[in-house]
Parts: structure tokens; C-alpha cells; sequence
């Protein structure tokens, strides 16, 4: 398609200019992690790095790193198991009820963060009578965790359609043989790219965190918001913030991808 | 007919999704060894059929027997027989030759021995050497070839065929057939072979089933389906007819009722030539289209019909054939074929 030279530039200018509004702010927490002032001032004075050597030796920071992992790791093995189980019983088996399942499933990623989190934590404490934990975090995460997950399988299980799973059936394979040996490897690449996802979105979680985690559980997030404004720390947040940009750019470079190159396989 | 066991035998077979009717009563013995083709338009019924054999749909009433044993209820992996589907549903992340040793793979049997078996099967249908290939790599016609190895390399006792020679095209598909009918001898199983390619079940099948709404129409030999069809539908499905209807045959064949005759059993006169048939209607040329092999004469008939008129090219016979000519269409009165009750 062409476009006249007005409209390209136009187009062209509207492009930088939401870019720059995404982007920029980011740019300037990364330039202050270097920067000599404790106050996030600019333009920054001049150039230091105290802070990261500082927020690398930051036990605070590391513990919340480590806690922010933990979570991240087991919510996304909770949304990798459940969502493929759910995915297959929604994309293969005919049930009653299904399409109701089916939204329920998908509903919590659309639900804002403060009704689950306050949700959860009334749930769990007045009326289950669960102290709040690190495991109440992981079961709250879980429950937008796994639509990640559900909709990269649910997709691609659509895509493959039934035909190799009906070859494996008919040259004699039973069902688990035909999902090991057929399906799961099929899989592989949605699972990858649902997973990634799922512990981009767990990591750096906050509003339902908040609400869910027990004392002294204190995720990377947690942590950034509690020292935000306290004195001397600012460059520190301003280190982690960077920290954590560079470890999301990766799985969501990853996932995209991976999506990518099996469309084209296709 | 046969006294032996048959191969699949069909009885009250009967499949609904929701509200429509796929498959209506259908009864069938299929012979062991038996070359057999279910024909039909699509939505006619017989790729559901071929699917309740191998066991992907249950149906909702009747029963499916391998060799006298009832498999109604059998899931498709306790059921002797295997399928060749339409998109040949290789394993895209398996190489070549693990596809043809899936089957043995999942009954337990050795590495070594799974390959040895698979590398044959592979040899036999002329692929021995694409065995690391992954089938992104083969062409259509190999695929096929490898979709074929696959299902008989477990040594079913039928083998289903859901058109597999439907995505090929016209050269390879000729070759194809003439192999797949080969591999039927060799191994002697059963064959059961839907395809809507009326040419090809004509060419390969001992028995054809012409299916029509769910129903099968007419069951009977290549040239019973082809010289004798029951129906107005098996007439026209089955090679191209010329269909008389009840007012015609009145007038051109003095008798009531439907009938049809095929354009090769027709010929075309000249003013002052001879006809060989004994009955014979006049007309205008309006058309001629040279088919390499033959030509087509199509004839407006005085009485009120279009009727093709298939010739065969091998005399000098071209130039005065033209549109606008006059012309006398002859037959003879046993080639009209009678397709029953006037309706």
C-alpha cells in the first residue's frame, strides 16, 4: 500500500511522539540510576556508580529479588499444568457448561487487580482462615497466570486441529501415549511462549501482591514502592527499575519470537 | 455371495450430529481382500461411514463388525484397521522414517527392530532414502507415499483411504493410482476407499457404493454402477449422462418414464449419411469442443433437449461438424438406459 507524503509524515510523527511518551520516562529512570543526586533531580549533576554498587549489595533488594523469583517461578508452573489441562478439555472434550467455563477461565485477567486483591485477601483470611503467605501470592498470581498460558495452547491446539491426534489414535496409540509423543511436543513452543508470559506478568505484579502477601513477604515491586520515597534510596529503586525492564525485555522478546517464526512455519 | 466372514460388515449404521442426519441405515459387507470405493458428492455420507469404521465417530445407532467381531464401542486404537487421511496428518515434528515407525513404537517394539520394519515399508513405497527427512521436506505425492507406509507398515487387516489422492494433481494422481492398486495385491487386505472422483472409483474399486444423502444408492461392480445405474442420481453422479425425461422418452422413445444414455453411445449424422443405431432424433449443432482424445458435439434435439454427443477422434471426420449444421443423433434402443417410474 502507498501512502501520500503528508499522511506519512504525519503518521510517522504521531508514531514517535507515543513512542517517546512510552519510552522516554524510562529512559530518564535509567539515566538516574547513574545519577550524582539522591533527590531524582534534572538534569542529573553528574555521574556515579555508587548506586549500583549499592543496590547490588542491598540485602533488601536481593531478598525481594530472590522472594519476587520464587513466586514468579511457581505460578508460572501452576499456569503451565492447569492451563494446559483446561485448554485441552475446552479445545478437545464437549461438556456441559463449557462455554461458561470458558469465560470464567479468561474473566480474571480482565477483572482489575484491587477487586482480586481485596477479594482474595478476605477470602483467605476471614473466611478459608489462611494466614497470608508467600502461598497466598503464588495462588493469586495463579489465577491470571494461567490465562496466559490457556490462551497460547487453546490457540495453537485449534490450529493443530484433530488430525494428528487421530493418526496417533489409529495407528494404536492410547491417550496419554498420543499426548506425550504427539501433542506435548506440538505444544512445546505455545507452552514456552504462554510461560514466559506468565512470569512477566507474575514478576512484577503489585496491586493483587499487595493484598495477598503475608508479612514480610516483600516482592521486588514491594520493595521499589516501599523505598520510593524514602531518603537516600531513590537511586537505588531507580537501579532495581532498570534491573527489571532488562529482565522483562527478554521473555517478552522471546515469546514474540517464537510467535513469530512458527506463523511462518505455517 | 461370499460365505466367509466378511471383512466389515455394517448393519442399521445410522450417525446424527444435532439435528441432521449424516448417515441413514446403511447395511454393508465389505469382502476380505475386496478393493472397495464409497462414491459420493460431499456431504453424502461416506466419510462419516469410513470414520465409524475406524472408530473416530460412534455412531448413533447400528453396528460396525471386523471380521464378525462387534468394534461399536472399540476406541480406534483397539481396532484392526488403519487410515490414510485426506491431509495425510504426518507428524510435522517427527523425521520420515520415526512417522512410518509410530505404529510399532507405540506397541512396544525395539528401536531396532521399529526401524528395520519402518525402512522397509519405506523401500516399497520408493522412499527409501527420505527416512531423516522431516515431511515439511517432501513433496505431496511423497507424503501421501509416507502416509501410506505408515498405515501398513502395522499390518492392519483393513485399510481406509479418506481421498487420499484428492490434494494431487491429475499426472501424479494417475501414476498414484496404478501404484495403490499394486500395494492392494501385495498385501491382499481389504481396502475401503471414499472419494467424490467418480473416474477413480471406476478405475481402481472390485465394488463400488454410491452414496447420496446419507443413504447408498447403488452398490454394485465398476460397469453395474456405470452401464446399469438404478437412479437419475447414480446416472448423472456416475460419468456424464444425457437424461430423458418423462415427456421426451415419450416422444423420442415411445415409452414413459426416465432414462438416460451415455455420450459415447450416441453418434451423429449428416443429411445424407448413415446411422448405425435403429432410433435416431434430429437437431442443431451448438457447440463443438475438441477434448484432445474426442470431441463434443452438443446437439439441440428438435424435441426439446440438449443432448452431448462424446466422439471418438480417429477419422478425418472435423470440418463440416460446425454450430448452426443440421444434424441426425442415432442410438441403439439397447444402449438407453431405464432409470424407472416416471416422475
Amino acid at each position: 500500500m502507498r501512502l501520500g507524503r503528508g499522511a506519512r509524515i504525519t503518521l510517522g510523527a504521531i508514531t514517535v511522539l507515543i513512542l517517546g511518551v512510552i519510552y522516554l520516562p524510562l529512559f530518564v529512570v535509567g539515566v538516574n540510576s547513574f545519577s550524582t543526586s539522591q533527590s531524582l533531580s534534572w538534569p542529573p549533576p553528574g555521574f556515579t556508580l555508587e548506586w549500583w554498587g549499592k543496590a547490588f549489595r542491598s540485602a533488601g533488594a536481593l531478598e525481594a529479588l530472590l522472594t519476587s523469583v520464587q513466586v514468579a517461578v511457581v505460578a508460572t508452573a501452576v499456569a503451565l499444568i492447569l492451563g494446559t489441562l483446561i485448554s485441552l478439555a475446552l479445545q478437545r472434550f464437549d461438556f456441559f457448561g463449557k462455554n461458561v467455563v470458558n469465560l470464567l477461565v479468561i474473566l480474571p485477567i480482565a477483572l482489575p487487580g484491587i477487586v482480586t486483591g481485596i477479594a482474595l485477601n478476605n477470602f483467605f483470611r476471614t473466611i478459608m482462615g489462611v494466614p497470608l503467605s508467600i502461598w497466598t501470592v503464588v495462588i493469586a498470581h495463579g489465577t491470571f497466570t494461567i490465562v496466559t498460558v490457556f490462551n497460547n495452547v487453546i490457540a495453537r491446539l485449534r490450529r493443530l486441529g484433530t488430525s494428528y491426534e487421530e493418526a496417533s489414535a489409529d495407528l494404536g496409540a492410547g491417550i496419554w501415549t498420543t499426548f506425550r509423543l504427539v501433542t506435548f511436543p506440538q505444544l512445546r513452543s505455545a507452552l514456552f511462549a504462554g510461560g514466559l508470559l506468565a512470569f512477566a506478568l507474575s514478576f512484577d505484579e503489585i496491586i493483587v501482591t499487595t493484598f495477598t502477601a503475608g508479612q514480610g513477604v516483600t516482592t521486588l515491586p514491594i520493595f521499589i514502592l516501599n523505598n520510593m520515597f524514602r531518603p537516600n534510596q531513590a537511586p537505588i529503586v531507580s537501579v532495581i527499575a532498570v534491573v527489571l525492564v532488562l529482565i522483562s525485555i527478554v521473555p517478552i522478546y522471546i515469546a514474540q519470537r517464537l510467535t513469530s517464526e512458527e506463523g511462518q512455519k505455517r | 455371495m461370499n460365505t466367509e466372514v466378511p471383512a466389515i460388515r455394517l448393519r442399521g449404521l445410522h450417525k446424527a450430529f444435532g439435528a441432521t442426519t449424516a448417515v441413514e441405515s446403511v447395511d454393508l459387507d465389505i469382502a476380505p481382500g475386496e478393493f472397495f470405493s464409497m462414491l459420493g458428492p460431499s456431504g453424502s455420507g461416506k466419510t462419516t461411514v469410513l470414520r465409524m469404521i475406524a472408530g473416530f465417530e460412534q455412531p448413533t445407532a447400528g453396528t460396525v463388525e471386523l471380521f464378525g467381531k462387534d468394534v461399536t464401542k472399540s476406541a480406534p486404537f483397539d481396532r484392526d484397521v488403519n487410515t490414510v487421511f485426506q491431509d495425510y496428518a504426518l507428524f510435522p515434528h517427527m523425521s520420515v522414517l520415526d512417522n512410518v515407525a509410530y505404529g510399532l513404537r507405540v506397541r512396544g517394539i525395539s528401536k531396532k527392530e521399529r526401524h528395520a520394519k519402518a525402512r522397509e515399508a519405506l523401500d516399497k513405497v520408493r522412499l527409501a532414502d527420505f527416512g531423516e527427512r522431516k515431511p515439511s521436506q517432501l513433496s505431496g505425492g511423497q507424503r501421501q507415499r509416507v502416509a501410506l507406509a505408515r498405515a501398513t507398515v502395522v499390518e492392519p487387516k483393513v485399510l481406509l483411504l479418506d481421498e487420499p489422492l484428492g490434494a494431487l494433481d491429475l499426472k501424479l494422481r494417475e501414476q498414484m493410482q496404478v501404484e495403490l492398486k499394486e500395494i492392494q495385491r501385495d498385501l491382499g487386505i481389504t481396502f475401503i476407499f471414499v472419494t467424490h472422483d467418480q473416474e477413480e472409483a471406476l478405475t481402481l474399486s472390485d465394488r463400488i457404493a454410491v452414496f447420496n444423502e446419507g443413504k447408498i444408492e447403488q452398490l454394485g461392480s465398476p460397469s453395474d454402477v456405470y452401464d446399469h445405474p438404478v437412479s437419475p442420481f447414480v446416472a448423472s453422479f456416475v460419468g456424464t449422462s444425457n437424461m430423458f425425461s418423462d415427456e421426451i422418452s415419450q416422444k423420442l422413445l415411445g415409452k414413459p418414464g426416465q432414462h438416460s444414455i451415455r455420450p459415447e453411445k450416441l453418434e451423429v449424422a449428416h443429411a445424407n449419411e448413415k446411422l448405425e443405431g435403429d432410433q435416431s432424433a434430429d437437431g442443431t449443432i451448438a457447440d463443438v469442443i475438441y477434448v484432445g482424445s474426442g470431441t463434443r458435439l452438443i446437439v439441440d434435439l428438435d424435441a426439446g433437449m440438449r443432448v452431448t454427443v462424446l466422439e471418438q477422434n480417429d477419422q478425418s471426420y472435423v470440418a463440416d461438424d460446425e454450430r448452426g449444421a443440421r444434424v441426425r443423433v442415432g442410438w441403439r434402443a439397447s444402449d438407453v438406459i431405464s432409470l424407472g417410474g416416471s416422475k
